[in-house]
């Protein structure tokens, strides 16, 4: 397969401006934000992970805000692969997927045999998702081939578990990149495909989020299939989210817009939703004080 | 050429160490009694006050944490900013219908009034800290904590002094504030937010709007990340609003009523502690 589509950078970033100018508001707003709880993926990736932190944001996740009724729950927990059994246990009765983090997250930089074990591990553990990272390494020096053996390793190993594949595109230099992987990583195999890992600076921007979509878009033209999308680090409000609906909404269309095929991974996201959510709903401004951090 | 051209001046609002315009894009004009021109000010509306209040929020962490001592120091350098820019002010308070005698004396008060509070800075925390007695082993004390984010709304009628005199004690005791200028006359207040731009105070310490009192009082008492609002002199109806809206996250509510901010005997530090929260601690006392 030749990987040559090129991006037109100022053609993008006109589109997105014109995409973000969108004024969403009232009903639709409300609509909307229930819509991004829904699509969450509540995360916590951190060296300081306790089974108590993973339980009580697995409770957060069931119970958002239950002083106010009606709200969806969010889609998945995202953990590393030592917390996911706590996960799956916490989570046991909601419809919530346990979602995990595998092949030396986030860097990636171990041997294949490491990565194929971890998802394994992982996938036992009762991880229905994997979140696997690409060697970027090898992506930038062109060994593209290694690159895509690997994703279709990962997506065996991974067995009936969803595959997201993370691009970390803050690494990948430019925008013709960012569709070179997008297109890679869905021949390859990714049931979803995933911006970045959220431990470097550049996370989720916008022009690269429009990039993706448009990959997935030009995939299902060509194979029928539909591919997820996951944005992912530094979404932290409400007003950004439901400009990235706006944004799938118009380049994918109404079947993207469900939690089978469009994810946020984010951890403040949802507080801030939840405060715009009573904030429509009983007229003032909220405070973070009046809402648990995880 | 000896004539300059005359440059009419934008008053903006004061966010977050910014000179922003609404974003709701209104206005509200001010006619200039002596020669008839019409002034435009923001006209502000709830959102603006959320991101002032946000920015307030932002900036209480920082502000709180700087000792007494510097702030004090912050408050005699605003005081300093106002002192060299006293003509400006002079007849600003005359184009707003006050006698040279009067505005002169209202301006040099207000410098007065800074520095006042300045000196209260590193004191009034163990005047109004107490150790308490006790009968089971412990050392029980108790110290004035700022509350947090204050709204207030200024006096109409004192459109510096009285301005400076309801924000400058809460700040000095670590709180950060949003402030409604004078709905009739908010030109003061406007160019303050210039001295405080020079003052070496932190973004989002004060920020000031210009607008409707009955337009945002709904909204200055009932948001949820406010922690005190000061009403200076509003109807009983305003005030049974604030007050109501105010038990909902369990505001403070400060009345002033008709305060003479003229009067040496309007300033003193009770008004510090009427933006403060006092906490008690139980500390074991080891044998």
């Amino acid at each position: 397969m030749i990987y040559n589509t090129t991006i037109d950078q100022v053609g993008c970033s006109e589109r997105v401006k014109r995409i973000f100018s969108r004024s969403i508001k009232k009903e639709s707003k409300m609509w909307a934000l229930k819509k991004i709880l829904s699509m969450l993926d509540l995360t916590t990736l951190e060296g300081s992970d306790s089974p108590g932190k993973v339980k009580q944001l697995c409770y957060k996740a069931a119970h958002l805000h239950d002083k106010h009724p009606g709200l969806p729950r969010v889609a998945a927990i995202c953990v590393y692969p030592n917390m996911v059994s706590i996960a799956q246990e916490s989570l046991k009765g909601t419809n919530i997927k346990t979602a995990s983090v595998a092949t030396g997250f986030p860097s990636g930089m171990t041997n294949l045999r490491a990565k194929l074990d971890e998802v394994k591990y992982a996938v036992n553990e009762g991880a229905e998702e994997v979140d696997m990272v690409i060697s970027r390494g090898h992506f930038l020096s062109g060994e593209l081939n290694y690159v895509s053996d690997e994703i279709a390793k990962v997506k065996e190993a991974c067995g009936n578990a969803k595959l997201k594949v993370i691009l970390e595109t803050g690494e990948l230099c430019t925008l013709d990149n960012v569709r070179k992987a997008s297109d890679l990583a869905m021949d390859s195999g990714a049931d979803f495909i995933k911006t970045s890992t959220g431990k470097i600076t550049e996370s989720a921007t916008p022009i690269v989020v429009l990039t993706m979509l448009e990959a997935i878009r030009d995939n299902y033209h060509l194979t029928g299939k539909k591919i997820g999308m996951k944005p992912a680090g530094g979404i932290s409000k409400s007003k950004l989210a439901i400009q990235y609906l706006v944004m799938v909404r118009e380049t994918l269309g109404n079947d993207w817009l469900t939690p089978d095929l469009f994810r946020f991974g984010a951890s403040s996201l949802a507080n801030d939703v939840l405060m715009q959510i009573i904030k429509q709903g009983q007229g003032n401004y909220q405070s973070s004080n009046y809402f648990s951090l995880d | 050429m000896n004539t300059s051209m005359h440059i009419n001046k934008t008053y903006k609002l004061y966010i977050d160490g910014k000179f922003s315009r609404t974003e709701s894009g209104r206005y509200m004009k001010w006619v200039n009694p002596n020669n008839d021109q019409t002034i435009n000010f923001c006209r502000s509306s709830r959102k603006d006050y959320r991101n002032a209040v946000q920015s307030s929020r932002n900036a209480f962490n920082k502000w709180n944490n700087f000792s007494g001592y510097n702030r004090g120091q912050i408050l005699y350098r605003i005081a300093e900013m106002l002192d060299s820019r006293k003509e400006q002010f002079i007849s600003e308070l005359m184009v707003q219908g006050k006698s040279k005698k009067q505005s002169k004396q209202e301006v040099s008060m207000s410098i007065d009034r800074l520095v006042y509070y300045a000196g209260w800075s590193d004191k009034f925390q163990q005047i109004f800290s107490r150790v308490n007695p006790v009968s089971t082993p412990h050392y029980n004390f108790s110290t004035p904590e700022p509350s947090g984010v204050v709204s207030i709304i200024a006096p109409k009628d004192s459109y510096l002094l009285g301005f400076i005199s309801v924000i400058v004690p809460a700040i000095i005791g670590g709180n950060t504030v949003v402030v409604l200028a004078s709905e009739n006359n908010p030109l003061c207040a406007i160019s303050f937010s210039e001295v405080l731009h020079s003052s070496d105070v932190p973004n989002g310490v004060i920020n000031i709007l210009s607008g409707f009192t009955n337009e945002l009082i709904d909204h200055f008492s009932s948001h949820m990340d406010v922690n005190t609002v000061i009403n200076c002199g509003l109807d009983l109806k305003d005030t049974e609003l604030i007050q109501k809206n105010s038990a909902v996250n369990i505001k403070r509510v400060i009345n002033y009523g008709a305060i003479d901010w003229m009067n040496h005997d309007s300033q003193d530090p009770y008004f510090i502690m009427d933006c403060q929260e006092i906490k008690t601690t139980w500390h074991p006392i080891g044998y």
